[in-house]
């Protein structure tokens, strides 16, 4: 059984449709990463996987369940699939211990000391054991970063969702949160990530997939497509963000 | 002119009793106008249409009339229309409520919203549901920027306190009307009276501060 599969999906926001037929099958342990310039839809095809967005028409099954089930279908969903956002968004009244603690104390029903030794796993896992009490405010936006991802990895997810983790960073500072992310595509988790690091789709993704215009226009082995891109438009793409 | 202080000592206990139901009036009306703005600024914010709407009329019909209407409408009109009798301090009191309830609902409803969305979409992203989101995300920053205008609107109502000299309730406006009507000591009541509110604000905003200090504004 596949981790996502998306069939026929559409997604219009009002009159403006934003995914125009989205078929997409990705199995357990695959690195999907997805490219496309901005605005062709890569974060709304990111959101609807995990219901923040709610498909228009289509089905769209995620470990089994279907986006469009019922409230709790849509709880297991969420926790099977943990995001990492760009903006970081972490709680920013939480040290970084407790915002990682947060997800299995709330979703997990974790006491406070299973919480707690597991986040401090987590911290330590992404490098950033020594800044667990610090506030989000006090930490560079890597560390933010990678206290996210510890954040997510926390509810013990089979599939994470990465939507332009290292965009808002300093291009000095994203090989820290490059490298959390190689280690856990190296353990087998399942990732979707969008992303412009087409060094990190070569390296890491297991498949690239390029969206243009609300449609998956390619879709393949990463090196393939960044060596010999087949359409000129993924072409011009490559070109503007190498 | 002549000025005979004396007069305010004599009047002390009575301005005393009369400060005192002021405090009463302006805190038991703050909490009902707490939880009412609350209720309805949460239903602005993120309430189903019917709600919000509902909440919408309210808040605008409190912040287009005046204070003192709203007070003689409770007072006076309310018992003809629904054929109960209303103490001048239950009305009172009643008034602060819906007044500040309706101030503070845009308040709160600007604090919820000022809140960034990424953070509501981080905690629904892990399974939480939308009011488990409110209550352990949301609502805590939303506090902290409710602080300074929560203050603000104590300070607002505490002085509001005094417009109920219309329907007579002893409150210390009221009480320094009465002694002046005994005294005609209009220069040393109305001093003291103006002291007696000064410090009264004064306290408040010296707690506000305090709260602010020790919570950091997120
Ligand atoms: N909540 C929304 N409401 C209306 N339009 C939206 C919303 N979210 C995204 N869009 C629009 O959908 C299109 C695709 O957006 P997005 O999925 O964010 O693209 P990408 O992530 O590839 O840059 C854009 O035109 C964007 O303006
Ligand atoms: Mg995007």
């Amino acid at each position: 059984m596949s981790m996502v599969e998306f069939r026929d999906v559409t997604k219009s926001f009002g009159a403006l449709p934003v995914l125009k037929g989205i078929n997409l099958k990705i199995d357990s342990g695959e690195v999907v990463v997805v490219v496309g310039p901005s605005g062709s839809g890569k974060s709304t095809m990111l959101r609807c996987i995990n219901a923040l967005e709610k498909i228009t028409s289509g089905e769209l099954v995620v470990d089994g369940l279907s986006v469009k089930g019922k409230p709790a279908d849509i709880h297991r969903i969420r926790l099977e699939a943990g995001m990492v956002f760009q903006q970081f968004n972490l709680f920013p009244q939480m040290t970084a211990l407790e915002n990682v603690m947060f997800g299995p104390r709330e979703v997990r029903d974790a006491s406070v000391a299973e919480a707690r030794t597991l986040a401090l796993e987590l911290l330590d896992k992404v490098g950033l054991a020594d800044r667990a009490n610090h506030y989000p405010s006090e930490l560079s936006g890597g560390q933010q970063q990678r206290v996210a991802i510890a954040r997510a990895l926390a509810i013990r997810p089979k599939l994470m969702l990465f939507d332009e983790p290292t965009s808002a960073l300093d291009p000095e500072l994203r090989h820290e949160v490059l490298k959390v992310m190689q280690d856990l595509a190296q353990e087998g988790m399942t990732m979707i990530v969008v992303t412009h690091e087409i060094g990190f789709a070569r390296h890491v993704g297991t498949r690239l997939v390029f969206m243009d215009q609300g449609v998956i226009a390619e879709d393949g082995k990463p090196a393939e497509l960044i060596d010999n891109p087949p359409t000129p438009r993924l072409q011009d793409f490559l070109k503007h963000v190498a | 002119m002549d000025f005979d202080w004396s007069v305010v000592i004599s009047a002390l206990p009575d301005l005393l009793q009369g400060a005192r139901l002021t405090v009463f009036i302006a805190a038991l009306g703050l909490l009902g106008g707490f939880i009412v703005g609350f209720i309805a600024g949460v239903c602005r914010a993120y309430g189903p249409p019917v709600l919000n709407v509902l909440a919408q009329v309210y808040i605008e019909l409190i912040r287009g009339t005046p204070i003192v209407v709203q007070v003689m409408f409770v007072y006076f009109a309310l018992p003809m229309l629904a054929n109960v009798r209303i103490d001048g301090l239950t009305a009172a009191v009643f008034a602060i409520t819906i007044n500040s309830g309706a101030y503070l609902a845009e308040v709160v409803r600007g604090a919820f919203l000022s809140i960034p969305k990424g953070l509501t979409e981080a905690g629904l992203a892990m399974g939480l549901p939308m009011p488990r989101v409110l209550l352990k995300i949301i609502g805590p920053l939303a506090f902290r920027r409710l602080i300074p205008p929560l203050g603000n609107q104590c300070i607002v109502s505490l002085k509001d306190t005094s417009l109920f000299i219309v329907i007579g309730v002893g409150e210390l406006t009221r009480k320094g009307q009465e002694i002046i009507a005994g005294n005609f000591r209009a220069v040393e009541i109305w001093s003291a009276v103006a002291i007696f509110y000064l410090v009264m604000t004064g306290c408040m905003t010296v707690v506000l501060r305090l709260i602010e200090k020790r919570m950091r504004i997120l």
